[in-house]
């Protein structure tokens, strides 16, 4: 049964986070958060922390992104409880590069007071979910552009957990769409 | 003689390095570019500095946006030349740049990419 075909929202998010959120965010806490020998092991320090703080504002943005969606009153349910389960996703991707960055010994760059989002280009809630595809998708190109740059290889493999999360968030909003949810079999 | 030889010569070979030159396709590059939407926009500063008024501007010179130093030391003016560089491996041209992005590697696609841009730059979202 798909998420869209659940009977109620709650059953709905229950069943995506029991799929997807709550193990990649498990998974990516024992990667990065809770392995303490990662700054001893880290190659390239310095070059992954700037990945790392890159890839921490991209989530930022996301997160800003999502706020801006669940406020527009453009979203019903149960697509608002979509946004708010992916913008939980975004926040503890953000909340576990925050923490390896400062494990690493860098310091973690901070969300902007301010985001320039094309507001007045959303006016119904289709809108808003391609805004949101159009995120996702270039979150995705955007890991998979990180991802062979770390030196700490175990910082790659979180990386690709997070890349996965975001390519599961691209393939939902475009089935929302009415889209082809998984449109070619490799991303770039 | 031998002036007007080398001369023809030197302009055969400019030629062919010309026509050698990959053709973008705009339409093409418009798909790449979805690639970078997770910090670029055209109009906006984002994660990444905005890309309208991209051809001409010299690199790390948007005004009020936190380049890397290493970008605001690259003293280059971007252009399709400049951009091929630097999009074909972006952590090797510019070590230090913020742009953790290992590149565009396929020329055709940053030739279509770069196309893109330029016709972008063009555009009404650019002339606001």
């Amino acid at each position: 049964m798909s998420f869209f075909e659940m009977p109620t929202p709650a059953a709905a998010r229950r069943l995506f986070l029991a799929r997807s959120g709550v193990v990649l965010s498990g998974a990516a806490v024992a990667l990065l958060a809770g392995n303490e020998a990662l700054a001893a092991k880290s190659g390239g320090k310095a070059g992954d922390v700037r990945i790392l703080n890159t890839a921490l504002g991209l989530e930022f943005e996301g997160i800003a992104a999502y706020q801006v969606g669940a406020e527009s009153n453009l979203l019903q349910k149960p697509v608002l409880d979509l946004a708010v389960t992916f913008q939980g996703h975004h926040k503890e991707h953000a909340d576990v590069l925050a923490k390896t960055i400062q494990k690493l010994g860098g310091k973690p760059v901070s969300a902007k007071a301010k985001y320039n989002f094309p507001v007045d280009q959303l006016k119904s809630q289709t809108d808003v979910l391609k805004f949101a595809a159009k995120l996702e998708q270039g979150a995705v190109s955007a890991y998979l552009g990180a991802v062979p740059l770390f030196g700490n290889r175990d910082l790659a493999k979180a990386a690709a957990s997070i890349l996965g999360d975001e390519a599961m968030h691209w393939a939902v909003l475009r089935q929302a769409l009415g889209e082809a949810p998984v449109p070619v079999a490799f991303v770039s | 003689m031998l002036a007007r030889l080398l001369a023809g010569l030197t302009a055969a070979l400019a030629a062919g390095a010309a026509g050698a030159a990959l053709q973008g396709d705009p339409k093409a590059g418009e798909e790449i570019y979805s690639r970078c939407l997770a910090c670029h926009s055209l109009a906006s500063d984002r994660v990444g500095p905005r890309h309208c008024g991209l051809f001409g501007r010299r690199a790390g010179s948007v005004k009020g946006f936190a380049y890397s130093d290493a970008m605001k030391r690259y003293k280059v003016v971007w252009n399709e030349k400049t951009l091929d560089r630097f999009l074909a491996n972006p952590l090797k041209v510019v070590p230090g740049t913020d742009m953790t992005y290992a590149g565009v590697t396929d020329p055709k696609e940053r030739a279509d990419l770069i196309a893109y841009l330029k016709q972008a730059n063009g555009s009404a979202e650019c002339g606001k």
